[in-house]
């Protein structure tokens, strides 16, 4: 198997049949507050799907020839939000100058990424399991898409909600919650899917 | 003394991070397939947020005002460290059913969001009884959720077999499905039970992010809203 084919089975394995909001828990504060409107839900996945892949690119590096040469592993949590932070900051610094456009666009979600526990959850996730630098890569993309389709769903589908009549105790997050589980339910027939 | 008690009931009760102010949903969710997990789960993060808190109102003074959330963050992800290794020491068994969700105590918002809401402004002592409350809410409100689940996903409680043997099990309960199902009821119960005192419903739910209980880019949903 080449390394395309590879990396198009691995996004689908960790977006749909492993999804990381629906089956591995991560990301949920966005998912059930940044999921209103269609375009907002839009952004945020964008941002995470860049802020994922450049930090758990750079937590490999680190990770690979610092902390592990050096014997640091305990340090790990520690160092690895930080990086995080700095990076989300820098992201944002170097967008404002460079490309206005975007930052428009997409600014306002990148304060609020840097305690996404995706992200994270991805860096310390796939160092514990001593992925290689592809696999790793594999990893984190294919879970940024997961975070990207659950999210745009969700927020489709709380716009539909809103014109339904729901008996008043269940209205507010209830209703939400009992969406994502059927949603969960429904994203568990992929793993009938195997290669 | 009044005032610690009055801490300790906002913390459980008034404002429970789990059911009133929605906050750290990620563990809460994901860890609570049975009634220990969830206990362990929630005194982890209660002994982590009772120590930051403490360090943090320590320090509020000395942390300068623009770098105090990385300042924050060291200090929490310090304590998570210690925490995690603690565990990895003592709790073998435990350690291995939380996995990855012990480090990620350091991405709580319930952490982060009482350090800025109040231990940055009031006295060590009240701090530590705030984090202790919102602790002991955060832990009831897991073993609950953990609880329910185990009992009708397996039919045990605390591993014990307590349901009769006729009882089939509802294994979507321990699954992920599961976990959003009970806390959506347990919602509309509080709900429900709120209309009938006729109280107004919480309109404060943690409004998108971890993040939004702590700076100013806060109720990004909410201004979303007020523009269209």
């Amino acid at each position: 198997m080449n390394y395309l084919t590879a990396f198009i089975l691995g996004i689908i394995n960790y977006a749909l049949i492993d999804n990381v909001v629906l089956s591995r828990f991560l990301g949920l504060c966005p998912f059930l507050g940044v999921s209103k409107k269609t375009n907002t839900a839009v952004g945020m996945g964008t941002s995470v799907i860049a802020v994922i892949t450049i930090s758990s690119a750079l937590t490999y590096v680190i990770n690979r020839f610092i902390l592990i040469p050096l014997d640091l592993v305990y340090m790990r949590t520690i160092v690895f939000i930080l990086i995080i932070a700095a990076l989300v900051q820098a992201v944002e610094i170097l967008m404002k100058r460079k490309l206005p456009a975007l930052y428009k666009a997409l600014g306002v979600y990148l304060p609020l990424i840097t305690t996404n526990c995706a992200v994270l959850g991805v860096a310390i996730d796939s160092a514990q399991k001593g992925f290689g630098f592809f696999d790793t890569m594999v990893f984190s993309v294919g879970t940024a898409v997961g975070f990207l389709v659950s999210i745009v769903l969700m927020s489709g589908i709380r716009e539909r909600i809103q014109y339904n009549k729901i008996p008043k105790a269940f209205q507010g997050m209830p209703i939400v919650l009992l969406a994502a589980g059927l949603m969960a339910i429904a994203f568990f027939g992929f793993k009938g899917v195997s290669f | 003394m009044k005032k610690i008690l009055e801490r300790l009931y906002n913390g459980i009760i008034k404002e429970n991070p789990t059911f009133v102010l929605m906050l750290g949903m990620c563990p809460t969710l994901a860890v609570t397939t049975s009634a220990i997990n969830g206990l362990g789960m929630g005194l982890s993060t209660c002994a982590v947020l009772i120590m930051s808190n403490l360090i943090i109102s320590l320090l509020r003074k000395i942390i300068p005002d623009r770098v105090r959330m990385p300042a924050y963050i060291v200090v929490v992800a310090s304590l998570v460290t210690v925490v995690d290794l603690l565990m990895q020491a003592y709790v073998r068994g435990l350690y291995a059913s939380l996995g990855l969700y012990i480090p990620l105590i350091v991405v709580n918002c319930i952490i982060l969001g009482r350090a800025e809401a109040y231990a940055s402004k009031n006295p060590p002592l009240l701090s530590l009884f705030d984090g202790l409350g919102m602790g002991i809410g955060f832990t009831l409100a897991l073993t609950v959720i953990g609880l329910i689940r185990e009992l009708i996903g397996k039919g045990t409680a605390f591993g014990f077999n307590i349901m009769p043997s006729f009882y089939e099990p509802v294994s979507i309960m321990i699954m992920a499905p599961g976990a959003f199902f009970v806390l959506a009821f347990l919602c509309a119960v509080r709900n429900a039970v709120m209309m009938k005192r006729k109280q107004p419903l919480p309109e404060k739910y943690c409004t998108g992010h971890c993040a939004s209980c702590m700076d100013t880019s806060c109720n990004i949903g909410k201004k979303e809203d007020d523009q269209q």
